[in-house]
């Protein structure tokens, strides 16, 4: 077993753990703070995946879920906030 | 005008660093899109010392390695809370005051703050950050200020 | 390969997989949204950090290395962000964190 296959295997535990949160809530937030962390474990996944079958490139594909992953949590919880992703913090008058 | 140039500089670099094929073709349009970014952020006047602050590489230099110390501490810590089996916190809410002036040096605290395990920064409130804490411990540590003075040192160095 | 590289990789790796283990276990264990903002910051810092060293370390002085140099950079100031919009959004909606002190004076 190279040291590649067990972070894997390590990834997909905490992952599997992660998920049981993201299933069990309770409240909107638990699940919104599980998937930032099921990203965060997806991007550390592919850099390793890259590894595990010698195909640098997957790096390339993290990279792109680095990035998106943030947009993606803060999408969520400005939709959950406002019901709208249009309006902004002042438009709002919170 | 020498933000706009370092800034065509670092979008190069960056440009070439994902890249990874040298051949004139596409070396030719880094050079032309790294300069048409740097020219556009320039008339939209984020170019400035808030969009592109790299008036703060050197002092990032020192900064960075003592913040990365300070995350492994404290992740170690919150480790040793996490595989106790009687779950040993005290979670701890309070404000801490910051005594930086520019905007980008208080992200750079706040962001520190929430970087480092054990302590998340949960809203600003003119002067002062409330803090979450998941221990005692934690909040005091943060009270004392030794951070607080390590970014204001990070932000007069320039 | 270098015998002291490779230990230090498999060290780094395995460790990094240790902490995203232990994050996740603090995930499920801890009582109330705000801790558990606490454990998931342990993934973001200490698993991605040692995770992707141990990778720059096994692949020496490349171009993956700075591919991987950007991806730690921008999980690095992604994740603060990200964990304070949770934080705050919680805060505007009114979701009371579970405390044992209140140095803030508010009394709620």
């Amino acid at each position: 077993m190279t040291m590649f296959t067990v972070a894997a295997l390590a990834l997909l535990v905490s992952l599997g753990l992660v998920l049981v949160r993201v299933l069990k809530g309770p409240s909107i937030f638990d699940r919104v703070i599980a998937g930032n962390s099921v990203g965060t474990l997806s991007v550390l996944l592919l850099a390793v995946i890259g590894y595990v079958f010698g195909r640098p490139e997957f790096i390339d594909l993290a990279i792109t879920y680095a990035l998106l992953n943030v947009i993606g949590t803060i999408a969520v919880l400005k939709f959950f906030r406002y019901g709208d992703l249009g309006v902004g913090e002042d438009e709002a008058g919170s | 005008m020498g933000r706009v140039i370092s800034m065509a500089i670092v979008l190069l670099v960056f440009w070439l660093t994902l890249s990874g094929h040298y051949t004139t073709f596409l070396i030719t349009s880094g050079v032309i899109s790294a300069v048409a970014i740097a020219l556009l952020a320039y008339r939209m006047d984020v170019a400035d010392r808030e969009g592109h602050p790299i008036h703060l590489g050197l002092s990032a230099l020192t900064y960075w390695p003592w913040l990365v110390w300070q995350i492994i501490l404290s992740a170690l810590n919150v480790t040793r809370i996490i595989i106790n089996p009687s779950l040993p916190i005290s979670p701890t809410l309070t404000r801490v005051k910051m005594s930086q002036k520019t905007d980008v040096a208080r992200v750079t605290y706040a962001n520190s703050i929430t970087l480092t395990p054990g302590t998340i920064s949960v809203d600003i409130e003119g002067d002062e950050i409330l803090v979450h804490a998941i221990t005692r411990d934690n909040a005091s540590d943060l009270e004392a200020g030794g951070m607080d003075r390590r970014c204001t040192q990070f932000e007069g160095s320039v | 390969m270098d015998v002291a590289l490779y230990f230090l990789s498999w060290a780094l790796l395995a460790g990094g997989g240790f902490f995203c283990v232990v994050g996740a276990v603090g995930l499920l264990r801890m009582p109330d949204a705000f801790t558990r903002l606490h454990a998931a910051s342990i993934i973001d810092t200490l698993g991605v950090g040692m995770i992707i060293a141990g990778l720059m370390v096994q692949s020496g002085l490349t171009l993956t290395t700075a591919r991987l140099g950007i991806i730690l950079v921008l999980v690095f100031f992604t994740s603060p962000v990200a964990s304070h919009a949770i934080a705050r959004s919680m805060r505007h909606r009114n979701v009371k964190p579970v405390l044992s002190e209140d140095r803030t004076g508010e009394g709620s």
